[in-house]
């Protein structure tokens, strides 16, 4: 299951859920009612492929607050074909396997198991020389234990 | 400013909120030669501090009735309080105020409510990787190095040796510095500044009342973020192609700038939010301490060292004080009106008038305050 709804679309490849304003055509993520940039109510839901290039990138090496999957995980930020730049985490954990302007596409990745023993998932970037994503590309993160 | 106080930052135990406020708020009170009714309003600037930090404080000094606001802005909780309590002086509504600000910090990367479950769940509420990812992209604009990241710890942390409210009081070698565990490629944990406890006040009087002493508020200034950079304080998941969004920091600094009749070059002395060792340096640039892109040559240039043209965290900085968020705005005014005051002793900027104290963080808040004699 999603680790939030409305903010990918797990089919395979993945879409990411972002939102358009049709009053000053910024997009953002995740998608919101009201534009962040003008306050237009006048915002759609695009959902878009979620490829594009490495802008930064470094990894988290101890868990941070409310977090119970594996480290050390990638964090970064990918700058979107449509024009975005998105946060998020990398299934490259060590950055200096990264170089910045990379290809770079939106994969599912597993986070932890919860108390219904259902995997929770969120969105993550991955280079996109990786194995091919979507369900069956699943891959924990690196240094994950399987 | 009429009279200003320190509890010390560090970690001290079972030690309350409370207590350390009351230290605080005692040692400016007593310096402004102000007794119980002898202010109109409180402001008291807290993060993690919980309902109604400032009414136990002035409680338990046993001096209350007037009106009593915490305030919270982050970082620049501090800066924010002091705007509030300034602009209301600057307004007639009272002619003394006093300001304080207490913390104790959990330990750890600090955990805040700003981020949602989900976000904490999926990872993304590591602070220290944001820090991370704002000092690569420095790396790149500016030709900012490892190097340069620990030359700044380097710096504040010599600084820090002669300040007795710090810490941290040892000088620390370069080598070290980069040898400590990455906590997030390229910032080693040296490079980044200690979650810790402490306080501090100041009494705030209007111009021509009483006895001041030589040092005048010149501008406190507070700003929120614009939105579009991804990586701003305001900590979005997104944000714009755009290089060029103005960040809080340059907000308030070119409100400030403005307020108090100043320019950057007027300055004498600095204390800047170094949370990371890159952030200083961003600092430098958004400041207009230097142009933008050169803050790596301000810094080899030995200027922001004490001694240099334009001493910065003369205090040793949040890196060798550690950072109370609701004191450490406040602990930077408190430096720079000893300062100003040539109080500092060994860490004194020789004949400072003109001082300039800068927090920045999550909200995205942005404080900057211009201190003058």
């Amino acid at each position: 299951m999603p680790v939030r709804d409305g903010l990918f679309v797990d089919v395979d490849p993945p879409l990411l859920v972002t939102g358009r304003c049709r009053s000053c055509g910024h997009l953002h993520f995740p998608h919101r009612r009201t534009c962040p940039y003008c306050s237009s109510e006048r915002v759609d839901e695009s959902r878009v492929p979620g490829r594009g290039r490495l802008w930064a990138h470094t990894a988290v090496t101890a868990a941070p607050p409310g977090y119970t999957g594996d480290v050390p995980y990638g964090f970064g930020v990918v700058e979107l074909d449509e024009g975005l730049r998105v946060i998020g985490r990398l299934t490259e954990a060590e950055p200096s396997l990264l170089r910045r302007g990379q290809p770079m596409t939106l994969v599912v990745v597993p986070l932890h198991t919860d108390d219904d023993g259902r995997t929770v998932v969120t969105y993550a970037f991955a280079p996109s020389s990786a194995e091919p994503h979507g369900l069956d590309g699943r891959r924990p993160p690196t240094g994950a234990a399987t | 400013m009429a009279g200003v106080g320190m509890h010390p930052f560090g970690r001290h135990g079972e030690l309350s909120t409370t207590e350390m406020g009351v230290t605080a708020v005692r040692a400016a009170l007593t310096e402004a030669g102000v007794g119980r009714g002898g202010f109109q309003a409180a402001f008291c600037a807290t993060a993690y501090g919980g309902v109604a930090s400032g009414h136990k404080v002035l409680g338990a000094l046993g001096m209350t009735g007037m009106p009593i606001v915490d305030v919270e802005a982050g970082c620049a909780s501090g800066g924010a309080a002091l705007m509030l309590a300034a602009g209301a002086i600057a307004a007639a509504q009272y002619d003394t105020v006093l300001v304080f600000g207490v913390e104790k910090m959990p330990k750890g990367i600090i955990r805040s409510s700003f981020f949602e479950p989900w976000q904490e769940e999926a990872g993304l509420a590591a602070t220290p990787a944001y820090f991370a990812l704002r000092a690569q992209r420095l790396m790149e604009s500016s030709g900012v190095t490892k190097d340069h990241l620990a030359a700044v710890v380097v710096k504040n942390r010599r600084h820090g040796v002669h300040n007795d409210d710090a810490m941290f009081r040892s000088e620390v070698v370069a080598g070290d510095v980069l040898a400590s565990r990455v906590v997030c490629e390229p910032l080693r944990l040296w490079m980044l500044c200690t979650p810790n406890e402490g306080a501090a006040a100041v009494v705030l009087r209007a111009n021509g009342t009483g006895s001041s002493g030589a040092v005048r508020l010149a501008a406190a200034v507070l700003r929120s973020h614009v939105p579009g950079a991804v990586l701003s304080e305001s900590t979005p998941l997104s944000g714009l192609v755009d290089d060029d969004v103005i960040p809080p920091t340059a907000l308030a600094a070119q409100d400030a700038y403005e307020q108090a009749g100043v320019g950057p070059g007027d300055l004498d002395v600095v204390e800047c939010q170094d949370t990371d060792a890159a952030r200083e340096l961003l600092s430098y640039e958004e400041l207009a301490l230097c142009a933008p892109g050169s803050s790596a040559e301000l810094l080899e240039s030995g200027a922001t060292q004490l001694g240099g043209r334009l001493p910065v965290n003369p205090s040793g900085g949040l890196l060798s004080k550690g950072e109370p968020l609701g004191a450490s705005a406040l602990g930077q005014v408190v430096e720079l009106v000893r300062q100003l005051r040539g109080q500092c002793g060994a860490r004194q900027v020789p004949g400072a008038r003109t001082a300039l104290s800068h927090t920045v963080g999550r909200g995205a808040n942005a404080g900057v305050v211009i201190l003058t004699r």
